[in-house]
């Protein structure tokens, strides 16, 4: 039995198949879709540039070639580890020899007045972007809550197709928790130049409108109009089928490098877990989606009885405008940020360095650095700053081994 | 639907259909070919769906954008044709090409 019906659960099913698993594979899916790709929600999907069928991660005929059964709308309200069974929310009563909880995350709610007028959405699923969808269509004027990088990336997809867009971030700038400041101006400006107002330090306090929203309240007493409003203030790990069962659970279902959860007949992959990371010498619980295919991967060797250890450099990308940002590595407790080429320009990389080794890199529209910058963090040697810094010199001249 | 013939770095062949306007990561995921890892799905940023299309169809496939060409530079074993699979969408002309992969995406 798999529960959540994403990234990681779909890997999961596949990579069991590959590993011999001859038993029977059931997918339970709050979501009424078949499986679909998850990033290009917030980005070319929502910009209109793609169509639903192009996001399915696997074709129907695949699925049944696989054997993997779907229950699609359907939600699990426990699981009784003792009889191995779940309780479904149709009252239906499932067993299971071997269980995996892909149940990924949900968005984070913005307690404030207003916040239930039509009109308002978040951005997770695929019937969000319905609902943005259809409100998009009429909108003049939208309010997105939150400068990250789904915030980001909503503004500039709406600000393509003609609305006109404002930003509010209660830091004094955007992607502060992330970024370093130069990537932050770098997307304060490539928003400001394609019309976004962006607005820091700002924290919107109410939303007013009779039934529909028709406006922001920030902490100052600025009332700024809107059509539409789009909160995107992070996720919130969906683990409490995990904790109500007796699983431990700490930011994440508590997993080891096996995608083990502390019960023997219980895997967890995705989102939703808080697990170890070999290279980094640390516990994360990621938001993205090479961590959900490549944990999976891991969790159905479990499963199936192999040892198959999850030690990913984590990486992460985003689409805005006709720009491409790569993210490799955490830049968590970085001393140094290094920037390679002109940071006014729209090609750029910045490196992040502790004691001289470096940890992480931004590339702007700049994939070949990216592609280095993996192998240099992998590397984990000290490297020359100036050379970094250095445009002339080329950066495969850092690499030491092969 | 055209056919595609997919061969792994072992030597194992696939011989599948692929509808028009599909890519060739899409098609390869549907039939369950390992040798094409396809970390983000198909966005032309993760570089591995690496893949070498067979001279005869290279035409048809047609090459590489900026962004995909400087990803493949920093590849090891790259040929002449080497594409990122999600770059390549089917099309009629493509009817029996021949797609070769490499042993790691990585």
């Amino acid at each position: 039995m798999v529960i959540g019906g994403s990234h990681a659960a779909v890997q999961l099913a596949i990579s069991l198949r590959q590993n011999g698993w001859d038993g029977g594979i059931t997918v339970i899916s709050e979501e009424n879709h078949m499986p679909y790709q998850r990033p290009p929600l917030s980005k070319a999907y929502l910009a209109g540039d793609s169509i639903k069928e192009q996001l399915a991660l696997r074709a129907p005929a695949a699925y049944e070639k696989l054997d993997v059964n779907f229950m699609l709308g359907v939600k699990v309200k426990r699981i009784d580890v003792q009889a191995h069974q779940l309780e479904l929310d149709n009252n239906q009563t499932l067993g299971f020899s071997k269980l995996a909880l892909c149940t990924g995350a949900r968005v984070r709610p913005l307690p404030i007045p207003g916040a239930d007028l039509r009109g308002v959405h978040y951005l997770r699923t695929m019937d969000d972007v319905t609902g943005i969808q259809q409100s998009a269509a009429s909108a003049k004027t939208a309010v997105i809550i939150g400068g990250g990088y789904i915030g980001l990336e909503t503004a500039a997809s709406l600000s393509k197709l003609g609305i006109a867009v404002t930003v509010l971030e209660t830091e004094s700038r955007l992607l502060k928790r992330v970024a370093s400041e130069t990537t932050s101006e770098f997307y304060l400006r490539l928003h400001r130049e394609n019309g976004v107002d962006i607005r820091c330090n700002t924290m919107a306090t109410a939303l007013e409108g009779d039934s529909a929203v028709s406006g922001v309240v920030c902490g100052d007493g600025l009332k700024i109009a809107a059509d539409m409003v789009i909160i995107g203030i992070g996720v919130i790990p969906n683990t409490e089928l995990a904790s109500d069962a007796g699983l431990e659970v700490d930011n994440g279902v508590l997993v080891n490098e096996f995608a083990q959860t502390s019960h023997p007949d219980i895997v967890a992959a995705g989102d939703c877990t808080n697990h170890p990371n070999a290279i980094l010498n640390t516990r994360l619980r990621l938001e993205s989606v090479p961590n959900a295919t490549e944990q999976a991967k891991a969790a159905a060797a479990s499963i199936c009885g192999l040892d198959k250890q999850y030690a990913e450099l984590p990486w992460f990308w985003s689409d805005q405008y006709d720009v491409k940002l790569q993210i490799a590595g955490m830049n968590q407790g970085y001393t140094d940020a290094i920037i390679r080429g002109d940071k006014a320009s729209r090609s750029f990389t910045v490196f992040y360095l502790k004691d001289n080794t470096i940890l992480a890199a931004d590339c702007i529209n700049r994939p070949k650095d990216f592609m280095l910058a993996k192998k240099l963090i992998l590397q984990a040697q000290p490297a020359d700053m100036a050379v970094l810094a250095d445009e002339t010199t080329e950066l495969k001249t850092l690499i030491t081994e092969q | 639907m055209p056919v595609i013939n997919y061969i792994e770095a072992d030597g194992t062949e696939y011989s599948v259909n692929v509808a028009e306007g599909v890519s060739l990561m899409q098609g390869a995921l549907d039939n369950m070919i390992e040798g094409i890892v396809a970390e983000c799905g198909g966005c032309c940023v993760c570089c591995t769906c690496h893949c070498m299309i067979d001279p005869a169809w290279s035409q048809a496939a047609g090459s590489a954008a900026a962004d995909e060409a400087e990803m493949l530079e920093m590849v090891d074993n790259t040929e002449e044709t080497s594409r990122l699979a999600c770059q390549v969408k089917v099309t009629a002309a493509m009817e029996g090409m021949v797609v070769r992969l490499p042993e790691s995406q990585y």
